[in-house]
């Protein structure tokens, strides 16, 4: 049973048990526009909350998508590299950009739900 | 943020960019349309592919008239605008004394003693000043004008005026004229792609508009996809690819200077301008194309293998004609002479960058 957050800086984390799914929403790439490169992070990266993990570029400018978690990057969605538009038209589903094995599950109460980040967005 | 948007200026047609869905941001102190809800790519390629709607209102239409409209403009910048025919257009700069580029501007010859300035929105406050400098050892009239400025760019441009009932698209490249009292239509822009500016009142703007749209083929196309078009068509951008830090040697402009002109030296920055001409650049303003699809921007350093500074990006960004990332610069000399491999280091990538031919696409300009 996967659960779904949502973070300040406009990510969604789909967890099930301690794998997270991280992605950024889809009122994130409207605001972005058209994406021409997403850099992943290597497989194995240590991450902690906060770090840049991800870099999306539009064509105007670069912008880091951070871990919303601790964790350990165990999969990457290379199919963003290689057609960043796919972020653009599946932001919360075939858009993902990385999974993590999270070290520490209690962070998850620092998260968004669904209406918290719908309040922040307006 | 707050008190810096509120200084911005509205354009005149704001309301129909906000009815339009536009996204504004801040430009040269203007709100202006950044995006509308096609997005910068599709903008992008439908000015490349059918008729692009630009609002370049911001831009400063200066008209100057008077028996010595011509000599003034001969001294402001390296023209001979005597020589120029009526209706006929040239690129051309202000330059300081040490031959750096204030701005760079296109004129128009309208009559013998009547020419158009157009000017950047960025330095349109400077120009004048600097006009007006020059202007009082001529007996001419420097007016700044408050009018709507429209470009229609892309391959369906001309014919999509025509069906509009517009006169003036027989216009060849490079020229202009004024169609009715108040207006001023030239065959140009700023895409490499065939198309014309108009400055008009704003009611006749809207009413143009309106009319313009009742054409399938026309869409709004915002500012950032006016940078990455003429960023394909390797135009340069002033505060990026020139700055007064330039000259026109260094930009590798020097060709929108006539040899009559060099010859005669009568334009301000003309020893400098000759100097450097006589001692040549120890940079030069290339294209850049980056390996791979990361885009490099502006004010990224160049350099060699060793990681000595070689260069500087002045514009960079995603070209989507292109399809890959494009990007403008300056290079030393003694580098593209021995073909050093050259990089861009961009968050710790070393990014192979390789010298490209500007435009990286090619003009469709309409030479008539």
């Amino acid at each position: 049973m996967a659960t779904t957050y949502f973070t300040e800086d406009h990510e969604w984390v789909r967890v099930e048990g301690d794998i997270a799914t991280v992605g950024i929403t889809d009122h994130a790439q409207d605001q972005l526009g058209d994406l021409v490169f997403v850099q992943l992070p290597d497989i194995g990266t240590s991450l902690s909350k906060g770090d840049a993990a991800v870099v999306v570029e539009s064509v105007k400018a670069a912008s880091d998508v951070y871990a919303p978690l601790d964790g350990e990057v165990t999969e990457v969605n290379e199919a963003t590299a290689s057609d960043p538009a796919l972020v653009n038209s599946a932001a919360t589903s075939d858009g993902w950009l990385w999974k993590m094995k999270l070290s520490n599950t209690e962070q998850l109460a620092g998260l968004l739900d669904e209406a918290g980040y719908k309040a922040i967005i307006g | 943020m707050g008190n810096e948007e509120e200084q911005l200026k509205s354009l005149p047609l704001d309301d129909l960019h906000k009815a339009a869905g536009a996204r504004f941001g801040g430009f040269a102190g203007w709100s202006m349309p950044i995006t509308y809800p096609l997005g910068v790519m599709k903008e992008h390629l439908h000015a490349r592919e059918s008729a692009g709607l630009f609002d370049i209102s911001h831009m400063q239409l200066f008209d100057v008239s008077g028996p010595d409209a011509a000599r003034l403009l001969s001294r402001a910048c390296p023209l001979d605008a005597e020589a120029l025919q009526s209706g006929q257009s040239k690129y051309t700069f202000f330059l300081k004394e040490q031959a750096g580029i204030l701005d760079d501007l296109i004129v128009t010859r309208l009559g013998v003693e009547h020419f158009m300035v157009v000017a950047n929105a960025g330095n349109a406050a400077a120009d004048e000043a600097h006009l007006r400098g020059v202007a009082i050892d001529f007996d001419c009239k420097i007016d700044a004008l408050d009018r709507v400025f429209l470009a229609i760019q892309g391959p369906q441009a001309a014919d999509v005026l025509r069906k509009a009932g517009i006169t003036g698209t027989e216009l060849a490249f490079m020229h202009g004229f004024e169609p009715k009292p108040g207006w001023f239509m030239s065959r140009s822009g700023y895409t490499g792609e065939d198309g014309f500016e108009i400055g008009l009142p704003a009611l006749d703007a809207r009413e143009l508009v309106n009319k313009l749209f009742e054409d399938e083929r026309v869409a709004w196309i915002g500012l950032a996809a006016r940078d990455s078009l003429r960023l394909e068509a390797g135009l340069c951008l002033h505060g990026h690819d020139i700055t007064p830090e330039f000259d026109p040697v260094d930009a590798g402009l020097i060709w929108a200077i006539g040899k009559p002109v060099r010859e005669k030296a009568e334009f301000i920055g003309a020893t400098a301008l000759l100097a450097k001409l006589a001692s040549g650049s120890s940079r030069k303003r290339v294209g850049l194309k980056p390996d791979g699809r990361q885009p490099v921007r502006s004010d990224t350093i160049l350099i060699d293998a060793d990681g000595r500074h070689v260069g500087l990006v002045t514009s960079g960004g995603f070209g989507p004609s292109a399809g890959h990332p494009v990007a403008m610069g300056y290079v030393d000399k003694d580098i593209l002479a021995a073909s050093t491999p050259i990089f861009a280091e961009v968050r710790g990538n070393r990014i192979p960058v390789h010298i490209h031919p500007l435009p990286f696409t090619p003009h469709r300009y309409h030479k008539g």
